[in-house]
């Protein structure tokens, strides 16, 4: 339209205004259509991949129970991650020597030991300390467990995916707490809020918006990070898939349906991200320049 | 008595002694004007005011009691914050860059302190608000996002949202600095219709003709102590000593 308007002005096509063509475009989407089509057709017409195995197992309860344990992994690890990495990030930031050496000793160690060498490591507390004790380095324990029978599989892999995920969000909250600018604390300072209501309603809140992105990829990569708990027999999704094809020798189709599921809770995952981003952009920049400019289109 | 007392405070960051020794009483319901070169103390000893900023020695009191430290006989001690932050009610401050709350919208931003910290009643607090909206002139902005404002609306926000609290006494720390220079204007007509109004307000200012004109009193400060203070057209017609003559000078103050 606005071509239009130029050419009227000049009287004739002279002004004309012809944006830049992108011809080669044509080009690389044939070359990609091409590329997932053959992968599709050998996909459905390879026999080794045995898709009538694939779906017989698919809804299987042997695979669904695994699936079951792989999201409980998740959320509970990933929940003591985040509660645990907050409470360590805001001691990293804190003026006192201790505890911010302490959140970095912590982050150090549980960032640098491989998580597999922490789940094994958590298994096997009973060889080191075989008995589990509350009290003062001093004097008699209060109370005292049999670490055999309190640190069971579930509670190691717990542990050692919850604490191995703590450090890493500590980091990626400490990261969202810098970027909420000085002014905005002493703001709420000035206005006579607590440093419990400065914190939960302006300082949090704001961090979220940084936290948010690099979180949902830490809940993608837990969910397949649960599969090292094989090691603790624990039956999760890859788990409970090995048990089945290692009694029927078909790796591939057994191997697709973990990975299908795989796919489907992280699709599911980037789903409620997009939804959770919505929201939490309130006001934000980027976003309000988005939604002024469709504003303005509409 | 005054409702701000300033007694021989002392000040440093490191090794930097930024306020050496300066005292000031306010008057309830006066105006004055903080003048300066940066780095005179001047945004300094307003933030210590609030307690934004510890003192090293002397004393601020506020309506009679101190703020951010409690009297005990061998000195002041120093409070924690959650404490600090009570004190803090009562005395607004806005600020050089806003600070509106960016995840909040311009009614929330001002709400969010008289229900939170007050606690008192969302609806009233809201009405409340749109009254102070109606004031500054931004009662059609409630709804929107501080990024979605100009420079002098932001300003005018935070003004609004300081005077939700009900404050006796209101601070500015250079409130039209970070503006463009056509937005000046409608930032300084509020604080202006705030002066009649009779509120106490200490002003950190580079605007020596808003401070001449708004101020019952200006204060300049050199060097981390004062000057020179007194009537607006002694200070700045009639400038004693040569750092206030030279200070004129160089901000092109016609007097």
């Amino acid at each position: 339209m606005s071509t239009r308007a130029h050419a009227d002005q000049a009287g004739s096509t002279l002004g004309a205004v012809h944006p830049l063509r992108h011809r080669w475009r044509w080009v690389a989407i044939a070359i990609a259509v091409l590329i997932v089509a053959q992968v599709l057709i050998s996909v459905v017409t390879n026999e080794a991949f045995r898709w009538g195995t694939f779906f017989e197992y698919l809804f299987s309860p042997q695979v669904l129970n695994g699936l079951g344990m792989t999201l409980l992994l998740t959320v509970i690890s990933m929940a003591l991650g985040i509660v645990l990495g907050t409470v360590i990030a805001v001691w990293r930031m804190s003026s006192n020597p201790v505890l911010s050496g302490f959140a970095w000793f912590f982050a150090w160690l549980f960032r640098g030991v491989p998580t597999l060498v922490q789940l094994v490591f958590f298994y096997n507390l009973a060889a080191l300390y075989p008995v589990i004790a509350l009290g003062l380095p001093w004097g008699e324990p209060w109370v005292a467990w049999d670490t055999n029978v309190v640190i069971t599989p579930m509670l190691a892999a717990i542990l050692g995916l919850g604490l191995n995920e703590a450090a890493y969000m500590s980091e990626i909250i400490r990261g969202g707490l810098i970027s909420v600018p000085r002014g905005q604390i002493e703001a709420a300072r000035g206005l006579g809020m607590s440093p419990w209501q400065t914190f939960s309603r302006i300082v949090m809140p704001q961090a979220t918006r940084v936290i948010t992105p690099a979180t949902f990829g830490q809940i993608i990569g837990m969910l397949k990070y649960t599969s090292l708990v094989s090691v603790l027999s624990i039956g999760d999704l890859l788990y409970n898939v090995e048990q089945i094809f290692s009694r029927n020798f078909q790796p591939i189709p057994l191997l697709m349906v973990a990975s299908v599921w795989y796919l489907a809770c992280t699709s599911a995952l980037m789903v409620i991200q997009h939804f959770v981003e919505r929201r939490i952009n309130r006001g934000s920049r980027a976003r309000v320049a988005s939604r002024s400019r469709m504003e303005k289109a509409s | 008595m005054s409702l701000v007392e300033i007694r021989n405070v002392h000040k440093r960051f490191g090794d930097v002694e930024v306020l050496k020794g300066v005292s000031l009483d306010v008057a309830q319901g006066e105006v004055v004007s903080l003048i300066g070169r940066s780095g005179s103390g001047k945004t300094t000893l307003l933030r210590c005011i609030n307690h934004l900023e510890s003192i090293d020695a002397g004393t601020i009191t506020v309506a009679g009691s101190p703020v951010g430290y409690r009297a005990r006989p061998d000195g002041f001690h120093e409070l924690p914050e959650r404490l600090v932050a009570r004190n803090r009610r009562r005395i607004g401050i806005v600020f050089q860059h806003f600070n509106l709350f960016t995840h909040m919208t311009v009614l929330e931003n001002i709400a969010e302190a008289p229900v939170r910290v007050l606690g008192e009643p969302r609806g009233e607090v809201n009405a409340r608000a749109m009254e102070l909206l109606e004031r500054v002139g931004l009662a059609d902005k409630a709804g929107q996002y501080p990024s979605e404002l100009s420079g002098g609306q932001q300003q005018r926000v935070a003004i609004a949202r300081a005077l939700a609290m009900r404050p006796e006494l209101m601070l500015f720390d250079e409130p039209t600095s970070a503006l463009d220079p056509e937005l000046v204007g409608e930032v300084l007509d509020v604080v202006r219709d705030l002066a009649d109004d009779g509120m106490t307000m200490v002003i950190v200012t580079h605007e020596l003709r808003f401070a001449a004109e708004v101020s019952d009193r200006i204060v300049f400060m050199h060097q981390g102590q004062i000057a020179e203070s007194g009537a607006p057209d002694q200070v700045l017609s009639h400038p004693e000593t040569e750092a206030l003559r030279a200070f004129l000078a160089r901000s092109a103050f016609a007097a």
